[in-house]
């Protein structure tokens, strides 16, 4: 019962502590970018990285402690539905733009 | 003994039945992230494509776009909050910190809204260019999500104050604050492939 109990707890759980420290990563996850893109601190390929960067790094706090997408039990079919859902987003995304940038025949 | 037992037996039952309820909002998460990609896909390609009318860097005035990210950002942190308050039995607080976040959501769609009448009155309408046209569909699909979740959110705050805190608006509870939770991941990647990407 008690092992039922911390279970149920932990499938949609976290702490304050963990809610907390998620706020501020993505608080700094925020800031960085807008920093490096208002003051043009790189070149424009290294900016877009780091900015793609922070964005998917900011997801992933999100994910980790305000969606506790770790706490899951197992069978983790919120994983699976997750990582089916980024592989299709990114094969949408990244086809959509190989294809209209290397594949123009009017351009 | 034996009667605890089985009314173990019972609540797992419904709780289990919450869990697939809370499961199958999630697949639903993951299909509207399927539409986004879509959203996002059209953008990207069509950003340059201005057609003569105004371009990201003319349009977008950073200040009010930080404003509105912080704020969805701290409504994201705020409706944790609320999981938390309904995970210790705290109905004041589950329903203090859902009317924060509401508080906040408001604020967002609001600044949105004057930002896009700011634009329409300069020209910058839906059907000027390849760029706006991309531009409006995908942050005004965000916009309504969000619009969509404080409707939702008020019911919510409404059902809780009458029914307390029980299985079913537990789940729910969770339910919204995912959903929330997943509109400011969303806004994460409009902020940085729209904004920052259409101002650098």
């Amino acid at each position: 019962m008690a092992n039922h109990d911390t279970g149920a707890h932990k499938s949609h759980g976290g702490s304050f502590k963990s809610y907390l420290i998620g706020f501020l990563l993505s608080i700094v996850l925020t800031i960085i970018p807008l920093v490096v893109v208002l003051n043009d601190m790189m070149s424009r390929n290294a900016t877009l990285i780091v900015i793609l960067a922070m964005a998917v790094l900011q997801f992933l706090v999100q994910l980790f402690f305000f969606m506790h997408i770790r706490d899951e039990e197992k069978p983790r079919y919120n994983l699976m539905t997750l990582i089916l859902a980024v592989v299709i987003l990114l094969t949408i995304v990244a086809g959509s733009i190989w294809i209209m940038t290397y594949n123009m025949t009017a351009g | 003994m034996a009667h605890a037992a089985s009314h173990h037996d019972h609540d797992h039952g419904h709780h289990d039945q919450e869990e697939l309820k809370t499961f199958g909002f999630w697949i639903f998460l993951m299909t509207d992230c399927i539409l986004f990609a879509t959203l996002f896909a059209t953008f990207v390609v069509l950003r340059l494509n201005t057609s003569g009318g105004p371009t990201a860097e003319e349009l977008f005035s950073m200040p009010g776009i930080i404003a509105e990210t912080f704020i969805l950002l701290t409504s994201s942190f705020t409706s944790g909050l609320a999981v938390l308050s309904m995970q210790k039995g705290d109905k004041k607080g589950l329903i203090g910190w859902l009317i924060v976040t509401l508080a906040l959501g408001i604020a967002f769609v609001t600044m949105e809204i004057t930002e896009f009448v700011h634009m329409v009155h300069e020209g910058a309408t839906i059907s000027t260019s390849g760029f706006l046209s991309s531009f409006f569909t995908l942050v005004g699909a965000h916009g309504l999500h969000v619009s969509i979740g404080i409707v939702w959110m008020i019911a919510l705050v409404l059902q809780l104050a009458r029914r307390g805190i029980t299985s079913v608006t537990k789940r729910k509870v969770t339910i919204i604050s995912l959903y929330w939770h997943f509109l400011d991941v969303v806004w994460i990647f409009v902020f940085t492939v729209v904004y920052l990407m259409g101002v650098m």
